[in-house]
Order: structure tokens, then sequence, then C-alpha cells
């Protein structure tokens, strides 16, 4: 490996060549700021526009201050990385970008939580010299997030997610100089354009201009009216990274104290979406058996690969995209609805609710939810399975405002009957994860044997694109896994050319999969936070009593009381759907 | 904005440009300049189309589009009026001037009349800084224009021409 010498702040450092001397000064423990700079390493996404200048430093020799984001490392260098020149470069950009944004900190959705916020207070900024006119943008609201763009300062993060990463491309940077803005195409709104709520823009925005829908509002409001009855489930991903929002180390599993704190906030019942991710695999693995078996008898018309279709962005996604593929995905609802499609029925009988006066919210990692749980498909007489979804950040937010201390609250169970669930159920808040569910129930299933082992690594991991076969009793099942809609976009490609050999592929939106989806706590650009959370979600699998769906025995009482078989006719009606050509 | 539907012909030449181009998203530039070069404008249907056979997203085109002043994604007036808003002539008044231009045609810059008569847009140096102000309409040059001597120059047009209809009536 060629490496280079070079002094940062007094001290000699030795590292590889071709790298930035942020990179650098990292390995060396010394903190540069940065602005419009991030990379998650490993999963290939990167901004480095080198636009916004938080990151200079001063290089001996050299007239100008260098951007320590895009500057590579040469043999020799000699940087000073906080000299008096370099504040004051630092200080005199900041302020120029903060006479350009209004002062909203106190009553910002993002306050806390904001990087330009947090480098306005690291930097000292009491005063902002340089005062004009500041831009004004209309706000867009749409069923999930938020475009507030008077707070962008274009770093053009979000740009590069949704086109790079996710290939969807709504947002660019459209005019320039002073009002330029990053927006949709004929500055339409973003429930016009082909925007997939993936939330990953909104998952990257340094500041307050791009926010989920905050609905925290109206699940106050039910919880206080006592003529209604309110369940909550819990996505698996939520768990996983919940306590990063209280001081806890990420990757630190809370499941006990987020049940604790549903039932102190006063939901009726604190329910599972883990259950209805088992509910899911009964159907969504039955129909790969189906379809399977069907190939295996010759049938050329069969539908092969089918896709997983738990991710309403994905869906989303296929039906502006490919919309000649429509068939091809499970027609298996998501777990989110899969939920509350039962609650308002199974449950609801049971308990002799009316469906008006049950209230269901869920608590998800993602901010696509938000969107799913109002298509019209998922309503009944107008009023929907699920009624408000909110995000990881806005549970956290609801439950400091009830002053509730949630480090000291005790582990708590879910209730009963729709809080029981297993491991495979658990694994659904990573990439990977639905697959091997599928793959652990599918398997028994078919070959009416035990499975010889619980865990396929094979299929765990953090690429953005990965492949195994998996032994299905002597047939070879060729399992596909993409997560980011641009790795999703390659594999479908290859199903269009028909070079694809899959027969089951699994697709996550978000990179990392739910774990790292658009509404839970910022990563702020560190990629070992999500490697940390899906380590928790294999952990809390492995420590599951039930690792198989299908051995779920409150899964298994549901079908013999209420739904029958599996892809029975009230399964159908109950926990499939159709999707729609939206091009 | 409302929908307008491009024919076959006009695809046809996009589609041709495009593939001039090698369909290539680096000739995204030159691709649009042609093509405005051909069809006058980009309406957002052309920028659509463009956007497919180049293989980008079409809020990309867009933001080209917007990036530069020379591409408009209106047709032009029949009388193009452009302002130099280079530094020479943005030092001697032509704000005002501008400023004057909106008021009298009641439109934006980047806009048009809605009689289709006249187009608004402004320019970087046109390299007549001797002039300054300068105000191109059509190809023909106005040097050292005052804000006052707008709504003359306006009125000429118009009544240029009335005229001519009247003559070729
Ligand atoms: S939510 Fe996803 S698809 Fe929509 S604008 Fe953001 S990154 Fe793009
Ligand atoms: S909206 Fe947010 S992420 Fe996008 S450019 Fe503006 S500040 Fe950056
Ligand atoms: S991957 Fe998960 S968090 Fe991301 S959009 Fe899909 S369902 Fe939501
Ligand atoms: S962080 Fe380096 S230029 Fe913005």
């Amino acid at each position: 490996m060629d490496t280079v010498q070079l002094i940062i702040d007094n001290k000699p450092i030795v590292v590889k060549k071709g790298i930035t001397i942020l990179e650098a000064a990292a390995s060396a423990g010394i903190h540069i700021p940065t602005l419009c700079h991030m990379k998650l390493e490993d999963l290939n996404i990167e901004n480095k526009p080198g636009g916004c200048r938080i990151c200079v430093v001063e290089v001996k020799g050299r007239r100008n201050l260098a951007p320590a984001c895009c500057t590579e490392v040469a043999d020799g260098m000699e940087i000073n990385s906080h000299s008096i020149r370099v504040i004051n470069a630092r200080q005199t950009v900041l302020e120029l970008i903060l006479s350009d944004h209004p002062a909203d900190c106190l009553i910002c959705a993002k306050s806390g939580k904001c990087d330009l916020q947090d480098l306005a207070h690291n930097m000292g900024i009491r005063e902002i010299h340089y005062k004009g006119e500041q831009s004004t943008y209309r706000e867009d609201t749409s069923p999930a997030i938020i475009r507030d763009v008077d707070k962008c300062i274009m770093c053009r993060r979000c740009e590069m997610m949704c086109n790079e990463v996710q290939t969807v491309g709504v947002l660019s940077a459209i005019n320039r100089g002073f009002t330029a803005v990053v927006a949709p195409a004929f500055e339409m709104n973003l429930d016009h354009s082909v925007c997939t709520y993936c939330g990953q823009c909104v998952a990257v925005c340094p500041t307050g201009a791009l926010t989920e829908v905050d609905q925290t509002s109206h699940v106050i409001k039910a919880l206080s009216d006592p003529t209604k009855t309110v369940v909550v489930q819990t996505a698996p991903a939520v768990r996983a990274a919940l306590g990063e929002m209280f001081g806890m180390e990420p990757g630190t599993l809370v499941t006990g104290k987020l049940v604790a704190a549903l039932r102190r906030l006063g939901f009726d019942y604190v329910f599972d979406t883990d259950f209805a991710a088992d509910l899911t695999i009964m159907e969504e693995g039955t129909e790969l058996l189906n379809r399977l078996t069907r190939f295996l008898n010759g049938d050329k018309d069969v539908n092969l690969p089918i896709l997983t279709s738990c991710c309403p962005a994905w869906v989303k996604f296929f039906e502006h995209q490919f919309p000649q593929l429509k068939d091809i995905p499970s027609t298996a609802r998501s777990p989110q609805q899969m939920f509350g499609s039962i609650a308002k029925s199974y449950f609801a009988e049971k308990m002799k609710i009316s469906r008006e006066d049950l209230v269901v919210v869920s608590i998800m990692p993602c901010v696509a939810k938000k969107y799913e749980c109002g298509r019209d498909e998922f309503k009944v007489n107008g009023n929907p399975d699920v009624d408000y979804a909110i995000t990881t950040r806005e549970l956290a937010g609801l439950i400091t405002l009830a002053n509730i201390n949630f480090n000291r609250l005790p582990d708590e169970e879910f209730d009963l009957p729709l809080g029981e669930s297993s491991g495979a159920g658990v694994i659904f808040g990573t990439t990977g994860g639905v697959i091997e569910a599928a793959v652990r129930t599918a398997y028994e299933l078919h070959t009416k044997k035990p499975l010889p082992r619980i865990d396929f690594t094979e299929l765990r991991g953090m690429d953005g694109i990965r492949q195994a076969t998996i032994d299905f009793g002597g047939f070879p099942l060729n399992i596909g896994i993409a997560h980011g809609l641009g790795n999703a976009r390659r594999l479908l490609e290859k199903i269009e050319s028909g070079e694809s050999e899959f027969h089951a592929i699994e697709i996550m939106s978000c990179p990392g999969g739910c774990i790292g989806g658009g509404g839970q706590p910022y990563h702020h650009g560190d990629v070992e936070v999500l490697k940390k959370r899906q380590k928790a979600i294999y952990r809390e699998d492995s420590m599951k009593k039930i690792r198989k769906s299908h051995e779920n025995p409150y899964i298994i009482q549901l079908y013999e009381e209420y739904l029958g078989k599996p892809m029975s006719e009230k399964a159908h009606h109950l926990l499939h759907t159709a999707y729609f050509d939206r091009t | 904005m409302p929908k307008i539907k491009l024919a076959e012909s006009t695809v046809k030449i996009i589609k041709d440009v495009c593939a001039r181009f090698n369909n290539s998203e680096g000739e995204l530039i030159n691709v649009l300049h042609t093509v405005q070069h051909k069809l006058g404008y980009l309406p957002a249907e052309v920028q659509e189309v463009i956007a497919k056979e180049l293989n980008t997203s079409v809020a990309k085109v867009y933001g080209v589009v917007t990036f530069y002043s020379y591409f408009s994604m209106i047709p032009k007036g029949e009388f193009p009026i452009s302002i130099c808003m280079g530094t020479a002539c943005y030092v001697r008044g032509a704000e005002q001037v501008l400023s004057e231009f909106k008021r009298q045609l009641k439109v934006e810059v980047g806009e048009s009349t809605s009689d289709g008569k006249f187009s608004l847009n402004c320019l970087r140096c046109v390299g007549a800084c001797g002039l300054a102000p300068v105000v191109m309409i059509g190809e023909k040059v106005f040097g050292r224009v005052a804000p006052t001597q707008v709504k003359q120059i306006i009125a000429e047009y118009r009544e240029g021409c009335s005229s001519e209809k009247a003559k070729s009536a």
C-alpha cells in the first residue's frame, strides 16, 4: 500500500495515499468541522461538492486555505487545522450562511439535532455581521415530508441521495445565486412528483429544510379522548435505535423500555409490528411456495422472481418507474398494514370495539409509512386501518413531552395477542432480514423437515446487492437482496433483460434497510451507527425463544380462529393488495 | 402548468438532437442549446423527452435550464427584449431600466406579454460596454438607455407592427 507522510497540528502521521486531509485528520483523532460533506463508508455514499468551505485548513506553502474534505494528502504536507486564520475563515463562511438563514432555532423541528446549529454553537457565533435580504420560498407539504427551503444551505446532500443513491431523481439544484434552491422539476410540489417518500433526503439534511410531517399532536389528541381505544404497534428497527435519542450507545436494545414508555404514554394496548411481520411471512412465504411449485411443475407463465413488498417507498418506486413489473412483487401488504387490518377486524371484533372507536398508531423508522397508511386501498369506508404513523424521532419527542425518564424505565412485555413475535419478525428491520425470515418458514413448509440451521449468514451484511443460493431440499433457490433504490433498479433491470436467475428478491429502500430509515435518529454521516443497529437486531433475534414465524403460537391461533389458511379468501381480503401504474 | 402535447415531429426533432450527441448525459447543455435553437424555447414537455433520451432525471434537466439565463421555458415574444446586466451596464443603471420594462410590460424576467409581442430577458455582458446601459430588441442594439426612454421604445415597436399590419392589409 502506498503511503504518504505529513504533519497535522504538529503531529507527524503516515496515511494511505489518495485519502483526503479530512480523513487523514480523523485517523489522527483530529476533528475538522464539516457541513456539506458526508460519507457513509461501506455503502458507497459520499457527498463531496466542496461547496460550503467550513472545512478549510491551512496548508504550509499554499496561498489559499484548502477545503479538507476534497483536498488529497501529499507527501510532506504541513497542515494546521485550527490556526487563527482558519478559525476566522470558518466563522466568516458560517456567518455568511447564517445571514441567509431564518433564525428560527427556538421553534424549528430540527433544533437540537441540527448540524448548522451545532456548528454555530461550536464556532462561537454570537453575532451575524452580514445583514442582507433573505431568500424566501413557499413551504411544500406532502403526506410525509415537509420542504421548508428557506432553511436550505445548498449542501446538496439530498440531491445526491435522491439521484445517485436512490436514482429517483426528484430533487435537483435549480436557479443560480441568491434564488438557487433544491426542488423537484418545474418546482412542482413533492406530492405531484415521483418521490417515493423514502425519506433519505430527510435523513441526511443537515438543517430543518427537510423534515417529516409531525403527527404527534394527533396522537396526543387520540390518547386523551376517553371514547377511543388506542393501540400501538412498533416496528422492529425502532427498538434498536430509540435509545440513541436518550443518550444511549448506538446498538442498545431498548425493547422493554419502549413498551414501558408506550404504556406510560397511555396506549391501551402495546403491540408489536413484529407479530405482523410473522404474519407477512406466512402470506408471502406461502405465495413464494405456490409460485415455486407451479414453476417446478413446468408452468411457464408463473411470475418469478417474487419480490418482497413490505417497503412502501419501494412499492411507490416500482409503481412509477417499473409499472410493467407490477405483477411480480408479492401481493402481501406490509407488516404495518397487516397489523392495522387485523387490529381493526380480528382484534376489534374480539374486544367488541367498533372500528371507528379504535385508533391504531404505529411507531415506524420510516417516513414513507405516513404516506402508506393514507393510501385508499388501506381504508374501509374512509376509515384507515392505521390512523397515524409516527417516526422513532417523533416518539422520542412524545416521551420527552410526557416527562418520562426513559433511561430509568423498567423492562416490560408487549400485550397479547398481537404482541407476540418470533426472531424472524425482528430481523425485518435490517436488509436481508425479510428474506431470511421467509426462508426459515418456506424451507420447513416446502421440505416438511426442520431447518438444519436457523442463521443464514450468507444473506446478511451491508453490501448493496447480495446473492446467495440456498438448498431447498434439493432445489437450489437463488436469492437476491438489494437495499437502496439505486441497487434495486440495477436488479430490476436484470430481471427485465431476462438475465436474472433469481427466484426471490428482497428490496428495501433505505441503505441498511429500516435500521437506516428516514425516521430514525439522525446518523450524522456515521455508518457505524447503522452497523451497530444491525448487530442489535440480530442479537434480539438470537435471544428469542421462537425463531420462525410459523411457530408463533398467536399466529397459529389467528389462522385457526379467524383466517383459515394463508392465502385463504379472508386472508386475501385482509392481508393482500394490488399495485397501480402511476406513470 | 398546462400540459401541451408535443407533435410527433417535434419529438422526432428532439430525439434526433439527443442521438447526435450520443444520448450522453454529459452533453446535456449542448443538447439543450441545440433544441432551443430549433424550437425556440424549452417547455416542460420538451425537457421530459430530453431527460428520457439522456437517461437522466427531469429535475436535473430543469436544474440546468434554470441555471443558465440563456435557456427559456416560454416562447420568445415577437420582439425579444434583452437587457445587459454586465458590470458596466449594471453600474450605469441597467437595473432601473429593467424595472421600467417590467412595469411597462407587466411581465417578469423570463416571461412574455399576453399578446406574445414582447418577452423580457437579462443577458450577461454583450461586449458593448461603451454604450452602457445596453438594451437589445431582436438584433437591434439600443445604447445609453435611460428609464425615461423605455415607454417610447416600447411604443415604437407597438406602432411599428400595427403600421406594418396596416401596410400589408
Ligand atoms: S423522499 Fe426519497 S425519493 Fe423523495 S425526494 Fe427524498 S430522497 Fe428523493
Ligand atoms: S434541503 Fe437540506 S440536504 Fe438538501 S441542499 Fe438544502 S440543506 Fe442540504
Ligand atoms: S426501508 Fe424501511 S424505513 Fe426505509 S422506506 Fe422502506 S420501510 Fe421505510
Ligand atoms: S465540508 Fe468541505 S466544503 Fe463543505
